[in-house]
């Protein structure tokens, strides 16, 4: 979890030695303020300068629950030659990619261009950002994938911008986050389904983002800590919204990825669902079928943060529940909250269960080769 | 299904206001004037529409009238046939709505006055729960010592979603006198709609909103534990009405984890989360949201890591379940007695 568990990392990794993995939540930082510049016009360096971003939140620079260590991230992690925890290439391959060798490695940029008010801006931040993964990071290392980062409020424009990528092998998903204006099942969000279901990426739906709600069913609340518990609680909420609004059922061919939310609540919002469709089904005909089959079927979990019961094999039960097949490894690499792969899980589990746990379910998911 | 016992407690059960108007002998002659020369209408919270199949079970639904508006029906329902010692009314009548302190005082004091004349006098099996005015503190604190020198009063009650997290320290006097008063806090499924019902904003549908109640707990938890309410309230018993009980235990493992993590934000929680839930929160069991197998609810209760954590509850007149059949298949003999009787009278003071 943080930079004491680094000094016996190697001593204590076996696994890593031999053991090929998938790393589903990576994120890369910008170096300096002023990083993606080149791949903004003219016009929006300058708003940036005068204006900055307007965000659905107050604070200029910075979140309103101050994380826990700078940019929530290892103190370890900082790159020799300068710069934010993430923001070296160099530095991400000698201290995450080789040592744990990680095959695969999915880019989720956060604090890019979402969660924005000026919707015209968020596309633009997103077009650069995207540009910016392929040039600095998927071109110089062929182990890193990017996602497609899109204007999240204006599904139109978010829509022509997964379309642009569409094909390009640099990228393998779309990337939201769990909170917007509006729950995720919502119409405006559409365009973005229908647009990587055609383009056969898998939509990834990240913790964070700023859509003006309290982030709470009753109001704001005064801790860090409960934002990071509360990341649970956003995501079950906006996947009950695109359940019960009948994305899946619209969308058949499309494929979510629940990122760093946990995964140990995915049972119980599944039943919940069953069980109050049983009972209130005639309010939502378009859902067609108990929601456990849609989430069973169409959502895949990252597993960083993973769940910590005190009895370990407890956790097992809840793996059994959503499906070995469904869960893609991740660290959250540079973030705080890292899991170190060779500790996540313990012995007892089948060499197949393993496998596809690190690697096998992300490499088919994402659509990489063997 | 497991055997019911006799002499069990259900913590959860609905009296129906028939309508605002029935308030009105329990108003002053201010109020009673403010309701009808401004032309009031029925409180009624889009939580629980009448006609909604969660509202009431089929069998359970009067000819005419809301459901569980009728002492002869509860009784005839579930009181009688469920043999139980006590049911504890919960009264969802929906003056948590309304903006103003004074007029949501003045609906929560008739309210209790009206539970306490048309259903406590009338059924020595019933107990009741302190509505409060959440608007003002000052006036909740108020309410609840005024309530309490009734014994049949076992409870404070509070809404799930409400208009600020529960751990709030503003709130906190309310926990004073519930502790000192021996009232569990009771919190309840429902929104007062102050806030949009998901933590992601205004989903369309009723079901979207009923089955955020549990992220609404869950939050809610968070809240109270960080806060710091039982460190300064240990003997304070918080019971999560209506609120599922499959999302405990994962739940738990996550806050743990977090909790190890960021503890240094909240130094004052000097117990785990989890040691804390199982020493000062409860859950009542209707709606049991897990599938009808027993081997995963054994899971369920393993998991939990405590025999003492649900109450029983039927949710009358809520359509949870049918028949007779409130208890999930696979509890133990054993757990059925904690469940219905000796865990609710641990919960409840005033109950002995």
């Amino acid at each position: 979890m943080n930079i004491q568990f680094r000094e016996n990392q190697e001593a204590a990794s076996p696994l890593t030695a031999k053991t090929a993995i998938a790393d589903c939540d990576i994120h890369p930082a910008r170096a300096t303020r002023t990083e993606l510049y080149p791949y903004l016009a003219k016009r929006w360096q300058h708003h940036l300068e005068i204006y900055g971003v307007h965000a659905y939140q107050g604070m200029m620079e910075g979140p309103p629950y101050p994380k826990a260590q700078p940019n929530a991230s290892r103190r370890d992690a900082y790159p020799p030659e300068g710069g934010p925890q993430g923001s070296s290439l160099s530095f991400m391959q000698k201290q995450l990619l080789d040592p744990n060798n990680v095959q695969l490695g999915v880019l989720n940029p956060l604090n890019t261009g979402q969660g924005i008010r000026n919707h015209e801006l968020s596309a633009a931040l997103c077009s650069a950002i995207n540009d910016w993964q392929i040039d600095k990071w998927t071109s110089k290392d062929k182990r890193l994938k990017a996602s497609i980062v899109v204007g999240n409020e204006d599904g139109l424009s978010a829509a022509a911008e997964i379309r642009e990528r569409a094909g390009d092998k640099n990228f393998v998903q779309v990337l939201l986050l769990s909170r917007n204006v509006e729950p995720l099942g919502q119409r405006r969000y559409w365009p973005i389904y229908q647009a990587a279901e055609e383009a056969g990426l898998p939509v990834g739906v990240h913790a964070f983002g700023f859509g003006g709600n309290p982030i709470t069913p009753s109001g704001w609340p005064s801790y860090y800590i409960e934002e990071m518990v509360g990341h649970s609680q956003c995501q079950q909420s906006a996947l009950a919204s695109i359940v019960l609004e009948g994305v899946f059922e619209r969308f058949p061919k499309l494929k979510m990825v629940m990122i760093e939310a946990g995964f140990g609540w995915a049972p119980s919002l599944a039943w919940r669902l069953d069980k109050a469709w049983q009972r209130l089904r005639s309010e939502v005909p378009h859902v067609k079928r108990p929601p456990s089959e849609y989430i069973r079927e169409q959502v895949w979990w990252t597993t960083q943060p993973m769940e910590d019961p005190e009895r370990r094999e407890d956790l097992f039960d809840v793996i059994k529940w959503i499906g070995w097949d469904k869960l893609l490894f991740a660290t959250d690499y540079p973030h705080w909250d890292y899991d170190e792969p060779s500790r996540v899980l313990p012995a007892g589990v089948s060499e197949a269960n393993r496998e596809a746990f690190y690697l096998g379910n992300a490499k088919k998911l994402y659509g990489i080769a063997a | 299904m497991a055997s019911l016992i006799a002499g069990g407690i259900d913590c959860d059960v609905h009296p129906a206001v028939p309508h605002l108007t029935s308030l009105l002998p329990y108003l002053n002659d201010y109020w009673r004037d403010q309701v009808t020369t401004r032309g009031m209408v029925d409180l009624v919270s889009q939580s629980y529409p009448q006609n909604s199949p969660i509202t009431a079970r089929p069998d359970w639904r009067p000819e005419s009238g809301k459901p569980g508006e009728s002492l002869e029906a509860m009784q005839h329902h579930v009181l009688d046939p469920f043999q139980l010692s006590y049911a504890i009314c919960n009264p969802l009548y929906g003056v948590q709505m309304v903006f103003s302190e004074d007029l949501q005082a003045a609906f929560c004091r008739a309210l209790n006055d009206w539970l306490v004349k048309e259903w406590l006098d009338r059924d020595k099996r019933l107990r009741g729960s302190i509505v409060i005015p959440t608007q003002s503190v000052e006036k909740a604190v108020a309410e609840i010592e005024r309530c309490a020198k009734d014994r049949r009063f076992v409870q404070v009650l509070m809404l799930v979603m409400s208009d600020t997290p529960l751990g709030k320290r503003a709130l906190w006097p309310i926990y004073e006198a519930a502790e000192r008063l021996d009232l569990p806090i009771g919190v309840h499924a429902g929104s007062a709609y102050h806030n949009p019902p998901t933590a992601v904003g205004w989903g369309s549908y009723h079901i979207e909103d009923y089955v955020g109640q549990a992220q609404a707990f869950q939050t809610q938890l968070t809240s109270a534990i960080v806060e710091g309410v039982f460190a300064k309230y240990p003997r304070l018993k918080m019971v999560m009405l209506e609120s599922g009980v499959s999302w405990i235990a994962p739940y738990l493992w996550r806050l743990h984890k977090f909790w190890r993590g960021v503890r240094m934000e909240t130094p004052w929680v000097d117990r785990a989360p989890l040691e804390l839930v199982r020493s000062n929160i409860r859950f009542s069991l209707q709606p049991f949201d897990a599938p009808p197998e027993p081997e995963t609810l054994i899971r369920l209760f393993e998991h939990m890591q405590s025999d003492e954590l649900v109450l029983f509850s039927t949710d009358y007149p809520h359509w949870q379940f049918d028949g007779q059949d409130a208890l999930p298949e696979g509890l133990s003999p054993d757990l059925v007695r904690k469940i219905m009787i000796d865990n609710p009278y641990a919960t409840y003071p005033r109950l002995k």
